[in-house]
């Protein structure tokens, strides 16, 4: 099996990240702070083919977290996107948006969820949840790929209408278990 | 007036009361811990917003805001230890050369909060070589006041990005404190930048 294909969704037709990639536009999206996940390539490639968007690639998820803040100082929306195990890296940084009271939404693909091949995704997978909960952030899970852009539609309204982090998980249901050719 | 401490060392709030002076509409983001003291030591405004956390997130914070606003001047002003810890935003700044971005560290080679514990610059990690090194290619070393007002003048100059290293004495000074309500610090830079549609946002 070619690697691209391993390490993408299963499910060629599924349209998802190009209307994830549609409400970004529809909500005014400006600037996409990420670390690259497989699961969320095609929209990257949506993202970094439109120059009205600031794509910024982070050397670890929590610098989003300060660049939405700094973002929305100067009045432009954006929006993190990550694999669950950078949720973990996030962690005191939520503090910012809290205190501030600014939205910060995160659209988040799981790992160690469904289907996990490698034992080192799963404690943080299985933690996403609880941990951004933890960290006030309101959690809404998509898995089935109907269900994705509702889900962060709602995610990326709750954040800009109420100025507090958000996130929409992503599960690996909707995504494909990466097998490893096993 | 940029002055000389009994170390030899510059003195951290006359170094950031000259980069501050006359600054017109020049964004501050200070840095928690003393960076934040100092930006309010120099006068408080809504054009600053002095941090009480998010250790390590100051110079992204800057990123974000200076890619919101490319015709404003942002200046981030913070800590050694508050640099270290988000040390990889280096690299992400540089990847986008914000033109209008300045990064300022006051390295005094301690954590001063938490007891002046040694810092990784204490045993002579170079930060402004780190930064030069990630792809900032104005990033220098501060040591006398004629460095600071050479600096303060690449600040306004708007050529960035541009990363300085300013090495300060240690001393800590009496605490000059910013509003604590974070939602007021945010709101009120932003409706300094947007005016009063910024909260019908």
């Amino acid at each position: 099996m070619q690697r691209e294909q391993l390490e993408s969704a299963p499910d060629a037709a599924a349209d998802w990240p190009d209307r994830i990639y549609g409400l970004l536009k529809e909500h005014g999206i400006r600037q996409v702070a990420l670390v690259p996940d497989a699961g969320h390539s095609r929209l990257i490639k949506r993202c970094l083919a439109d120059n009205d968007l600031k794509v910024v690639t982070l050397t670890t998820e929590e610098e989003g977290i300060a660049m939405l803040f700094g973002a929305w100082l100067g009045g432009e929306k954006g929006v993190l996107l990550m694999q669950s195990s950078g949720v973990g890296n996030c962690i005191n940084m939520l503090s910012v948006p809290i205190a501030h009271r600014t939205p910060c939404p995160m659209i988040v693909t799981m790992r160690g969820d469904h289907g996990e091949f490698n034992p080192f995704q799963v404690p943080m997978g299985n933690a996403t949840q609880q941990v951004l909960e933890a960290m006030g952030t309101l959690v809404k899970r998509a898995d089935t790929a109907e269900d994705v852009a509702p889900t962060v539609n709602a995610t990326l309204r709750l954040a800009f209408n109420t100025y507090r982090p958000t996130a929409t998980l992503i599960g690996q249901r909707v995504l494909g278990a990466k097998t490893f050719g096993k | 007036m940029v002055e000389i401490a009994q170390s030899g060392k510059l003195e951290r709030r006359s170094v950031v009361r000259a980069l501050l002076e006359d600054r017109g509409d020049m964004l501050a983001i200070g840095g928690l811990g003393a960076p934040a003291w100092d930006i309010t030591a120099a006068g408080d405004s809504p054009l600053n917003l002095p941090l009480w956390g998010g250790m390590g997130g100051a110079a992204m914070m800057g990123l974000g805001l200076a890619l919101a606003q490319p015709d404003r001047r942002v200046l981030v002003v913070t800590g050694d230890g508050e640099m270290l810890m988000g040390i990889g935003s280096l690299a992400t700044i540089a990847t986008k050369q914000p033109r209008n971005l300045s990064v300022v560290v006051l390295d005094n080679e301690h954590y001063g909060e938490t007891g002046m514990q040694e810092t990784a610059t204490r045993h002579g990690v170079d930060l402004a070589g780190m930064a030069r090194a990630a792809g900032i290619a104005d990033s220098r070393r501060v040591e006398t006041p004629e460095q600071v007002l050479a600096l303060r003048d690449a600040i306004r100059a708007g050529q960035g990005p541009l990363f300085a290293q300013v090495k300060i004495d240690a001393a800590s000074l009496p605490l000059v404190l910013p509003p604590r309500e974070a939602a007021i610090l945010q709101a009120r830079m932003r409706e300094a930048i947007l005016g009063p549609e910024a909260h019908l946002q």
